[in-house]
Formats: C-alpha cells, structure tokens, sequence
C-alpha cells in the first residue's frame, strides 16, 4: 500500500492531475461567489449535468466526429510517414519538396474549409477529413523527413563501410533515429486534428457532429450544453494525445527508460 | 561456416597499397579543394600505421579513400589485393570514428551485434561473438545498457567491439579517442594495444596526439596541409609496449623525431 501510494506521489501524472483538480475546484467555487447565475462561464457540475440531459445528442455526435478525427487522423499519418520516405530516398526530391511543404504548411489550412466544402459538398464528411487530413499531413511530412535526414553521418558512414544498400540504412538507421521527430509531430497532431475537426465542422459537413452541436447549441443561448460539448472534444483530444504518449514510450524504450 | 577471418599473410601484397593517389573534391569547379596529393604507401599487414597531421590535412579523407567511401581522382587504393570498393563489398575492414556512433536505440549487444546481423550470422553465432567480445573490452556487465547509460569511454570502447565483431583484417580509426580525457585516453591506448596483439588486425589509425601516435604505431605517416601529403615515414620500434615504454628515452627520441617532421 505504501508503494503504491508513493508510486502514485512520484508518478509524472500526479502534479498536472492535483493541479488540474485544484483548478476545477476553485473554478466552481469562485463563480458561485462571483456570478452565481453562471451567464458568462458555467460552472463545472452545470456542464456536466448538461452533458448528462443531452448525453444522446453529444455522444451521438462525438461518435461522428470522432469517426472523422481517426480516420483523418490514419490517413495524416500514413501518408505523411510514406511521403517522408519517398522524398528521403531520392535526395533531389527532398530539396524540391520539403522547403514548398513548409510553405504550404504556413497556409491556414482550417480556413480552406468552405473551399473544400465547394468541391466535395456541404455535408458530406469527405470534405472535413480532406481538410483534416491536410492538418495532419504537413507536421508528420516536415518533421519525419528532417528525422531522416538528421541522421549521425558516421553511422551512415559505417553502414555504408559494411555495404549496406539504401533501403538497409534507411530501415535500420534513419527510421530509428527519426522516431523523436514521428512521435513529436504525432502528439501535435493528435490535439490539433481535434481542434482542426470541430473547427471544420462550423462551416459544413453531418449535421449531428459535434462542430455543428457547438454552433447550434450556442445560436440558441443553450452555453452550457456548448461547453459541454467542448468538454466531450476536449475529452477525445486529451485522450489521443495519451495514446500517442503510450505508444511512444512502447515504440522508443531506449528513451524512456530509468536506468 | 559464417566466419568471415581473413588471413592476411596470405596476400601477397600489403594490406593497403596506395599509389600516385591524387584526391581533389568537385574538380574544375570554383570552390574544388584539393585534398590529396602524390599519396604513396604501403601497409603491411598486422602492423599499426597512425595518420598524424593539422586540421584539413586530408587524413579523413585519406581513410574514407582506403574505405572506399570515396573515389580517387587519380591513382589507385588496394586493400587485400582488390580495389578499395570491392574490399568494402566484401566487409574487409572495420571502422570506429571519434564519435562513438553508437545506435541509441540498440542495447550494447545489439549495436555490437549489428555488423554481424548484416553479415547474416546466425543468432547463436551471433551470441557467441558478442560476448567474446565484450570480455575483449571489458563491458560484460553492460550487455543490456543502452548507449546512454553508458559513459563516454565505455562507449567508445563498444564502438571498438562493434568495429571488431567480425575479425576484420583491417580496422581505420579516425581519431577514436579524440574526445577522451587523457586518463581514459592512455588506458584506452593499451586496450587497443592489447586488442591489436590478441587479433592480429592491420590497423590504420588517425591522431593529433604526437605520444599517441608513437606508443600505438610501428609506422608513423605525417603528413601537411595544402596540399595534403606524406611529408614523412616514421618506423617505430619499442618491442612490447607497457605503461613503462613512456617513459623511455627512445620513446621520447621517437616523438622529438615526429615533432620535428610535423615542423618541417
Ligand atoms: N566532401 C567534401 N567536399 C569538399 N571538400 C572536402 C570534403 N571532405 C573534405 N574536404 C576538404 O578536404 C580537406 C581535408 O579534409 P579532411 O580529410 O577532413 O582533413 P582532416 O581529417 O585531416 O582534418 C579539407 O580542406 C576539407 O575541407
Ligand atoms: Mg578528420
């Protein structure tokens, strides 16, 4: 018991988790001294009794967003890592590609939305996950192809001095050392698809997403059943980037590990 | 049999014969360096040949031309009686840098193995060497620590594992303990040294270190700067070296004799 409890004092997830509790608390209690009728900000216990009288509208429409933040979120990365690989390969293409990708990157692409919904339809969900897609494609693209090229050049020398081929150096050395890159642009990614989903939704696509709840919620002064929807974005947002944690601490134990 | 032991008093030749070699980077262009010129020598093998010279000399280069690395532009490499590019298609040499180079991401067994996994050993093969291995260099306990964990002598000291694993005729070191302190430095030394006797590997060696050129070698090749050449070729006979060997007056007449050539 006295391990456990001294594992949990040391774990890196008891200070956020005391200070977020401690945030809450003084969230509620403040706003019940300040501005009891709770027009400006509810308080935390109102969002979540809203989120419990709209629980089939809200986790309805999570599940449809949610649908799009992962496949987008798949599709992002996949061709994100696939694309870095290509351009690793051929060097020239590297030197064409990467600089326009860090441009193009700079374009607020959120604000495409309505572009996008002109080519694939107002409501259709392909327009929101192309957008997504796009958000998530540059971080991954930029930092895994530097994450590949940053690579020690005597450990290329030395796969090279035991005739190594390309491919061979580039499964063997660059992937490895480009995983900090992956994962820092995967845990980016993983809040900013959230962000990027609901955004998307504002402009278009389903009806019962949580973007257009957000909307509709507050075009009807119903805040707090906005905020609760917020807080069911924020909850998948939260939960992404912990899984995009776990696996790189199971992909880069080297890392991680306490000697 | 997966070994890959080289005899090298076999060859008839030297381990490394360099003729008339001539290196110039990005030739007929206006920034081209010329790197290397009217390099000749010849190593024979089991001995110890260190590269002693300034900053921008050429001995990287030098050594990435016996890798074959990079190409001459003039002039031929043979290592082991074939060019230079197929000695390294035929993994005939090992190489260590001043950086250990290590890969993070491998433990001390993996990264010594890695050299072996290319070669296509076996795992129990495989196994074997590596703790051979780590008993050469005195880091059995370390088996499963990540570089990381490691200090930087101890890595260097697997770098050198990694170099060795699969009994190379040949291992080119450019300046492998350059980034130690002379503590670790000097030990390191006679660990090569002891190393080089148990294995019986030509070695080609690169230092800024007049005392470390002269303990190691039995070949000393100093060399200068614009542009890069062999000014001279100091043979060095101590017999058997011991810490006691640096203290010795032929020791001393030795670096007198390379510090003048590296003036001259
Ligand atoms: N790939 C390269 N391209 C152009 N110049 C190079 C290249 N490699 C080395 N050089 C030049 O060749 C000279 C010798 O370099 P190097 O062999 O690294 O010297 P050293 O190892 O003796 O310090 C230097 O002037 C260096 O700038
Ligand atoms: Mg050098």
């Amino acid at each position: 018991m006295n391990r456990f409890l001294r594992s949990c004092l040391t774990s890196p997830w008891f200070l956020p988790l005391v200070f977020g509790l401690a945030g809450l608390l003084v969230w509620e209690i403040g706003l019940l001294v300040i501005n009891p009728d709770g027009f400006v900000l509810p308080r935390p216990t109102e969002i979540l009794s809203e989120l419990q009288a709209n629980w089939d509208e809200i986790s309805q429409a999570s599940r449809n967003t949610g649908f799009i933040i992962v496949s987008s979120l798949f599709g992002g990365v996949i061709l994100g890592v696939v694309a870095a690989l290509i351009v690793t390969r051929f060097r020239s293409a590297n030197e064409m590609i990467t600089p326009l990708a860090v441009a193009v990157n700079a374009i607020p692409i959120v604000a495409l939305a309505p572009i996008f919904n002109n080519w694939l339809g107002l409501t259709s969900p392909r327009s929101n996950q192309a957008v997504v897609v796009l958000l998530v494609f540059f971080p991954v693209f930029i930092n895994t192809s530097r994450g590949l090229t940053n690579v020690d050049p005597n450990q290329i020398e030395l796969m090279r001095s035991l005739a190594s081929k390309p491919w061979t150096i580039i499964r063997r050395v660059r992937i490895p050392s480009a995983l900090p890159f992956f994962f820092t642009a995967l845990k980016l990614v993983s809040s900013l698809c959230v962000v990027g989903a609901i955004v998307v939704e504002y402009f278009g696509g389903r009806q019962d997403s949580l973007g257009s709840k957000i909307t509709t919620y507050a075009g009807f002064t119903q805040y707090d059943a906005a905020w609760a929807a917020v807080l069911a974005g924020s909850l998948m947002g939260i939960a992404l980037y912990a899984l995009a944690s776990l696996a790189e601490r199971l992909a880069m134990p080297w890392a991680t590990r306490q000697s | 049999m997966t070994e890959t032991t080289k005899d090298p008093t076999s060859q008839s030749q030297g381990a490394v014969d360099i003729l008339d070699l001539n290196k110039i980077f990005l030739p007929g262009n206006a920034s081209q360096v010329i790197a290397l010129t009217d390099i000749n020598l010849s190593i024979a093998p089991r001995s110890f040949t260190t590269l002693i010279g300034p900053s921008g000399c050429g001995k990287s280069t030098l050594l990435r031309l016996i890798a074959g690395l990079i190409e001459p532009t003039e002039g031929s490499v043979t290592v082991n009686g074939k060019t230079a590019n197929r000695a390294r298609q035929d993994r005939d040499y090992g190489m260590a840098f001043q950086t250990a180079s290590l890969f993070d991401w491998r433990t001390v067994r993996k990264n010594i193995e890695l050299p072996l996994e290319l070669l296509g050993w076996s795992r129990a093969d495989r196994r074997k060497r590596t703790e051979e291995m780590l008993e050469l260099v005195q880091l059995s306990e370390f088996v499963n620590s990540y570089p990381r964990e490691l200090s930087g002598g101890m890595q260097q000291r697997v770098a050198i594992a990694r170099a060795l694993a699969f009994r190379p005729s040949l291992l080119l070191m450019d300046e492998p303990f350059g980034a130690l302190d002379e503590m670790t430095r000097e030990h390191m030394q006679t660990e090569l040294l002891r190393m080089w006797q148990e294995t019986g590997t030509t070695v080609i060696f690169i230092t800024h270190s007049i005392s470390e050129a002269v303990f190691l070698s039995t070949q000393v090749c100093v060399m200068s700067p614009r542009p890069g050449q062999i000014t001279a070729k100091v043979d060095v006979d101590l017999g058997e070296r011991t810490e006691e060997t640096r203290d010795r007056d032929d020791f001393f007449d030795y670096i007198v004799q390379v510090r003048e050539a590296l003036r001259s």
